[in-house]
């Protein structure tokens, strides 16, 4: 048994029980993998006795599950109407000279902090009223 | 010991909240973390003894704690900004701790639900009918009669979902509610189970909101006993706009690809699994606790304007100098929204345009800034009200850009089950980009002879791309299944009728092609 069928097994037996259980299994696995690879999902499909396709289907769809893993630190940027309205696309190109390929910057539409953008997400972590100065710092700070 | 009051909002939390937090306690104050008022320029706002400080900085501890800060702005609510609005959905905004049980039954918390075991279910409905309550998610449909119908439809097992999938930027009263009063919204679900005869609650929730999912799920561990036999589960999103629209979120909830369903069969009779399903926007559910109370219902409905009843907390986004909550009665103007009480733009230059209504909605001109917020009223000018987010945006804005920005995020957040919605985006997308560049020449395939259809001439002008742009949008608006693709055309033409010069050298070009499109 390889460490990823050990995950997805724990997962599956956490969640499986709920009604509609795929999406709490989906984010779980890229929570904790990284990524919703082909092999997660033949593991998933066996699992909740579905087809491939079904659970590929699911994956590709939605924005916040990722075929690959990715180890860089995550920058998102909301560059929403509300964002825009406060001058993020200026500070765009200072973020990704500053990101390099060190940094992904992700954009997001947003983060729900709309009056008192532009914002950005670490993590958990949110960030408010950004300018080019603070925005380069988070990116070196990422 | 001097109690220091700070919100634990996301959003005072981005601005130092935490730091600050531990700043007072290090300097012996008690500090208690409490929801926000919604005046979100002076986040993070420090409160001692019911005066403000804010926007609080580290270096302003000291001259907060000894009087003599100049970030002070006086008696939190003699502040005009919180005096001159009618808080009822947010009526525990600033004044209590989110996760404090004690808290929210001392500020009149359960008695809605008390009530309304007490009364039974036909009384509930009735009483949320008589308050004219309306779905503040965005298509405004009469609650009551949502849960009427889910009431009366046959099954043994019927759900509630409350949406909280708020993904309209220029909006976030959602998330305020759920993180600055959160038992409140699992009290509206738990009445709305009595009412109709469910039993389970989905609260389906945006993985953008962090900070929500984390206090939600606490409030639920806190809570289950009082809501017992009533259960509640917070699901998380995937991050797609498109599971805000009912439909979608039912499908995404049963674990499935977040497409549009055709409507009928109404979720009300066939919702999440099949069953009957009553789906409301989280602002619905957070109103329904104060109108189940002794008199709410009456209380309720005599704020507001014509067929638009009670308050709407309305959202002041964008470039405003006084962005934040602001819970009112309909009826108000935008200028007064935008003028008076937001103080026009952060930037200090004039207001160019106001989009109301999130992502979807029209770009309103100041011209138009005696428009009295209420459904009716918006509709008949071609805008919506949708979740209350108003977006405003000074003289540097584009509002060529502001449309293909509209058409993009279609192309992008389409869940792609309607034609109109998923080629239509893209196609105005490259409209819109054509019409930037003043139109196009007739490309080596259309001119070859062996296509025998296709026209020799010039080429298009930017003219006959902003007629095809027009013709375009009238199919998107009528032809597509949800309000994604079917109101996507509303910031596409709204930009393009009043701001007629940002669409190229000849405005009146623009004009005569839009009054030829519309004969």
């Amino acid at each position: 048994m390889s460490d990823k069928s050990d995950v997805l097994g724990a997962i599956i037996a956490r969640q499986h029980h709920r009604e509609g259980p795929l999406l709490p299994i989906l984010n779980d696995v890229q929570a904790e993998l990284g990524c919703i690879d082909a092999e997660s999902e033949a593991l998933i499909a066996r699992g909740l006795n579905i087809s491939r396709a079904d659970v590929h289907g699911v994956v590709s769809f939605y924005h916040d599950y990722k075929p690959k893993a990715d180890a860089r630190p995550v920058l998102q940027i909301c560059r929403a109407e509300a964002c825009k309205a406060r001058g993020v696309e200026q500070l765009i190109k200072a973020a990704s000279n500053a990101a390099g390929e060190r940094v992904k910057i992700e954009t997001v539409y947003c983060l729900g902090l709309c009056s008192a953008g532009p914002s950005a997400r670490t993590g958990d972590d949110l960030h408010i009223r950004l300018d080019e100065q603070a925005i380069i710092k988070l990116v070196e700070n990422a | 010991m001097t109690v220091v009051r700070i919100s634990d909002d996301a959003l005072a939390r981005a601005g130092g909240a935490d730091k600050l937090a531990a700043a007072f306690e290090k300097k012996g104050c008690e500090v208690q973390r409490t929801s926000s008022w919604g005046m979100h320029w002076l986040e993070p706002l420090v409160e001692i003894d019911g005066k403000g400080f804010g926007p609080a900085t580290l270096d302003d501890v000291d001259a907060i704690l000894d009087g003599s800060s100049d970030k002070a702005i006086g008696t939190i609510e003699e502040h005009p900004f919180i005096a001159t609005q009618t808080r009822i959905t947010f009526k525990r905004a600033g004044k209590t701790r989110p996760l404090s049980l004690e808290d929210y039954e001392a500020t009149g918390g359960w008695a809605g639900l008390k009530r309304a075991r007490q009364i039974g279910s036909e009384a509930i409905v009735e009483e949320v009918k008589h308050s004219g309550l309306r779905g503040r998610g965005g298509a405004g449909f009469p609650t009551g009669i949502k849960w009427d119908t889910v009431m009366k439809a046959p099954g043994p097992k019927k759900d509630i979902v409350c949406n909280a999938d708020e993904g309209d930027s220029g909006t976030f009263a959602d998330r305020m509610a759920m993180e600055g009063d959160p038992f409140a919204l699992i009290e509206g679900m738990a009445i709305a189970g009595e009412a109709v005869g469910a039993d389970q609650g989905y609260i389906y929730l945006r993985s953008e909101y962090p900070d929500a999912i984390r206090k939600l799920n606490a409030a639920l561990d806190l809570c289950a006993d009082i809501i017992a036999p009533f259960k509640c589960e917070v699901r998380v999103g995937a991050g797609a706009y498109v599971c805000g629209e009912e439909t979608s979120l039912l499908n995404s909830l049963e674990g499935k690809r977040g497409e549009v369903r055709a409507k009928p069969p109404l979720p009300a009779l066939e919702g999440f699994l099949g069953r009957p399903t009553v789906v409301n926007n989280v602002l619905s559910l957070q109103a329904v606790p104060h109108i189940l109370m002794e008199g709410g219902a009456e209380q309720y409905k005599n704020a507001g304007f014509g067929r638009s009843r009670g308050t709407m907390p309305i959202q002041l986004a964008g470039n405003i100098k006084h962005g934040g909550l602001y819970e009112v009665g309909f009826g108000i103007t935008l200028g007064e929204l935008v003028s008076d009480i937001g103080g026009d733009t952060a930037s200090g230059r004039p207001v160019k345009a106001v989009q109301v209504g999130g992502p979807l909605g029209a770009y309103i001109h100041p011209d138009q800034f005696d428009i009295e917020f209420d459904y009716e009223t918006y509709t008949a000018a071609e805008a919506l009200i949708g979740h209350g987010g108003v977006t405003v945006f000074d003289d540097t804005a584009d509002m060529l850009e502001m449309a293909r920005f509209a058409m993009e995020f279609c192309s992008i957040e389409s869940c792609g089950k309607c034609t109109p919605c998923r080629i239509g985006s893209v196609r105005g997308l490259e409209i819109l980009d054509r019409i930037r560049e003043g139109g196009r020449e007739r490309d080596v395939i259309e001119l070859a002879p062996q296509m025998h259809n296709t026209k020799k001439d010039a080429g298009c002008d930017a003219g006959d791309e902003i007629g095809l742009l027009t013709d375009l949008c009238e199919t998107m608006k009528f032809g597509s299944l949800c309000a994604l693709g079917g109101f996507t055309p509303y910031p596409v033409m709204s930009a393009l009728r009043q701001w007629p010069e940002d669409f190229g050298s000849n405005p009146e070009m623009v004009q005569q092609t839009l009054e030829k499109g519309l004969g």
